[in-house]
């Protein structure tokens, strides 16, 4: 058990429409009837314009709790998430202070009880305040309920480190989520490496300074014969060494976000501060990669990397703005807007790349559409246009890409783990 | 074939080369030296700007550049005054934002802004009212020194389209180095960048401009722009080059790397010794006290067409020339 939400009372309802279930190939006309949180019956049902489809799982966001509870917190990141779709999320454990600690852990587990609307689960750190110099307590972490381990907002520098912390994770069988970045090559960077950030004179972050770390990582894995998650990937380079990988058999999965699918640093000329991401967006042949290795399945998860920053903080030049953009709320919209609709990605792809897929890299209960599971649905209405707009959102910020963009595709209802936890 | 363009949007800012057409480029020009004539009278202040307010707003330091744009507002009859950083309550934590809107709550006309930052001119632009002139940001641009090289090259040089310019030296942290081949591609001149690999950011000819290692390259420029060389950039951990000295050897424009025609210019400040020899620097050929000369009536050049150049106007000029 690594998800902890707010204990509340089991929900009975029913819910009805063409139900998409990709994973157990299911797609059919349904109405799918919840007792007390579990799917007591399915039957031949009424196909409204509404997809119902198992809810979606995030396996990675930032709470930023604790520390800067003016941006996010367990209640409102959990409610954004609902909003979103999600019945299970995965927060980062770069808060302030850093996850690396079974008093911070813990404290996180019982304010989730408290607060979580949606089961939300801890990540903690590989190394003890980050610093990449000695690693945490992982088998106390992990007992503790610790979800997998990670140091993201920074790479592991150290290759002895990062080494280490592989042969240890023996002990937890948790994997190790990476966010790959070799700090001297990315240094200064504040866009990708080519004739956007050579036009606006913005430090170039090249691609090699991920796809180095992929290609390091991935040979420790295999060395060590671990299992690692690669976090966030955004360059060509990094697909084809995770490709190799995959082929030699190693237990290696990735996630891609929202905004490195529909995005290019093309976006960068307008110099909005909620297009400075790291890794930083690429080029229209690196999105290709990162699109085609999600329809191909070696991306198997979609991560929103839903990264709120205080309206004071992305209210200033480019260079000086921090790096994130917010996600929770528009992924399944942006990505079916701008992938589904014009034919680049089928909505069957996007549906288990968005739930089982991330689910299983994490060993969390995938969210499933059948008679005696907890129910975890969501349910969407794939014709209504939306407005993407800062009043909209649940999270405490509003630095979404999104903003002011029409969306098609939105959520209606989400039931996370037997609740209803979202309607529109 | 040719794309049907709507009409450019209502410019109220130089934030960029890259928002100008060529005909702006060349009306600005023209506004210089119309203003230059007027500058030789005796009295040298017109009346036009009278009633409007100027305000330079300098998160950096300079000399030239804050110098020339408080003369050129005041040669114009501009109510102007200059905010720096230091000494302000900028010093307080006060964010660019809340200056923004602190110096809009006078009305002025037109903000001058200089900052580290790439992204602080647009910044203050969407923030405020009045029509922004970027005075440089970061790395990304320094519209007003690229309009003063060209006014100087033409002066200098009789012409600007088909002119070939060398650009020589840290292209990487240049702002000077990529308005400048912007403006000469928008005029129809030649630019070649030059200089050490790590000093030329990939990508950089999507600019408009060749890009060669080899100071043999400068060769058939009729001008060699000379970019400064910073020190910081041999600091730990940044070391772009090995030394000041292998650079100055391999790219520091001496007087045996110049041929007779050539003139050469550098923004300033200069290191004498570095990657211009102090012999190139007082010769006939620099053209740099023109470059700081030109700088005041563009200057004003650039004020009065941000303040009554509307763009429709600007296109029945250029229907009418």
């Amino acid at each position: 058990m690594t998800l902890y939400c707010a204990n509340g009372r089991s929900d009975s309802l029913v819910v009805e429409g063409r139900v998409l279930s990709p994973a157990q190939r299911i797609d059919e006309a349904l109405r799918i009837t919840v007792t007390d949180g579990v799917i007591s019956a399915i039957e031949p049902g009424y196909a409204s314009n509404y997809v119902v489809a198992p809810a979606f799982v995030d396996p990675h966001v930032h709470l930023r709790t604790p520390g800067r509870e003016d941006e996010e917190t367990l209640r409102s990141g959990s409610e954004a998430a609902a909003a979103g779709g999600y019945c299970a999320i995965l927060a980062m454990p770069n808060t302030e202070p850093v996850v690396d600690s079974a008093a911070v852990l813990g404290a996180l587990v019982e304010l989730a009880r408290e607060q979580a609307v949606v089961p939300t689960g801890f990540m903690a750190a590989i190394s003890k305040g980050q610093r990449g110099e000695e690693l945490t307590e992982m088998v106390e972490l992990a007992a503790l309920g610790a979800a997998a381990f990670t140091d993201d907002g920074r790479p592991v520098e150290s290759a002895g480190l990062m080494r280490r912390a592989l042969q240890y994770s023996r002990l937890t069988q948790l994997p190790l989520a990476l966010h790959c970045e070799e700090p001297t090559l990315s240094r200064g960077g504040h866009a990708h490496e080519g004739e956007v950030a050579a036009e606006l004179g913005l430090g170039a972050y090249p691609s090699t300074a991920e796809s180095v770390m992929v290609a390091r990582d991935l040979a420790l894995a295999e060395a060590e014969g671990r299992q690692i998650h690669l976090m966030h990937l955004s360059a060509r380079e990094s697909v084809a060494a995770l490709d190799l990988a995959l082929t030699k058999g190693l237990s290696a999965s990735a996630e891609v976000t929202p905004h490195h699918l529909v995005l290019t640093d093309d976006s960068v000329r307008s110099l909005d501060p909620n297009v400075k991401l790291n890794p930083p967006l690429r080029s229209e042949d690196d999105r290709g990669a990162l699109r085609d290795a999600l329809r191909r399945g070696a991306i198997s998860c979609i991560a929103t990397d839903h990264a709120p920053h205080a309206r004071q903080e992305k209210e200033v030049p480019f260079e000086e703005a921090p790096f994130g953009v917010t996600g929770l709320e528009t992924a399944f919209a942006a990505l079916y807007t701008h992938l589904v609709v014009p034919g680049e990605l089928a909505l069957e792809t996007l549906l288990e790349r968005m739930s089982a897929g991330p689910a299983r890299v994490f060993s969390l209960d995938e969210p499933r559409i059948e008679v005696g599971a907890r129910a975890n649905l969501v349910t969407l209405d794939l014709d209504t246009e939306w407005t993407v707009t800062e009043a909209g959102f649940r999270s405490l910020s509003a630095n979404s890409w999104l903003l002011g963009e029409t969306l098609r595709g939105r959520v209606v209802q989400t039931v996370a783990d037997g609740r209803l936890v979202f309607e529109a | 074939m040719s794309e049907l363009r709507l009409p450019a949007p209502r410019r109220r800012h130089l934030l960029s080369i890259g928002d100008l057409e060529r005909a702006d480029v060349e009306r600005i020009l023209d506004t210089a030296l119309a203003l230059a004539a007027a500058l030789e009278r005796e009295v040298k202040k017109l009346p036009t700007l009278r009633g409007r307010t100027v305000v330079n707003l300098f998160y950096e330091s300079s000399t030239r550049t804050l110098a020339s744009f408080e003369l050129a507002a005041k040669r114009l009859s501009a109510d102007t005054m200059s905010l720096r950083s230091a000494g302000s309550s900028v010093d307080k934590g006060e964010s660019l934002k809340d200056t923004a809107l602190t110096l809009a709550a006078y009305d002025p006309d037109v903000i001058v802004v200089r900052h580290p930052s790439i992204g602080a001119p647009q910044l203050v632009a969407r923030y405020t009212g009045a029509h922004v002139v970027n005075a440089g940001d970061g790395k990304h641009q320094h519209p007003t020194q690229a309009l003063l090289d060209l006014y100087t090259m033409r002066e200098a040089l009789g012409r600007l389209d088909g002119l070939q310019v060398a650009i020589v030296g840290d292209v990487l942290h240049s702002r000077v180095a990529r308005s400048l081949v912007q403006a000469l591609s928008l005029v129809g001149a030649r630019a070649v960048v030059v200089g050490p690999p790590t000093l030329l950011p990939r990508g950089v000819e999507a600019l408009g401009c060749a890009v060669s290692t080899d100071i043999a390259a400068i060769e058939d420029a009729d001008v060699v722009y000379v970019l400064r060389m910073q020190a910081e950039r041999m600091a730990a951990g940044e070391a772009y080059v090995p030394s000041l000295r292998e650079y100055t050897a391999l790219y520091g424009i001496g007087p045996e790397r110049l041929r007779r025609g050539q003139v050469v210019m550098h923004p300033g400040p200069m290191n004498r010794g570095i990657e211009i020899d102090p012999r190139v620097a007082d010769s006939d050929a620099a053209l740099v006290t023109d470059q700081v000369r030109s700088g005041l009536v563009v200057r004003m050049a650039v004020l009065y067409d941000v303040l009554t150049v509307a763009p429709v106007e600007a296109q029945m000029y250029a229907a009418l020339a």
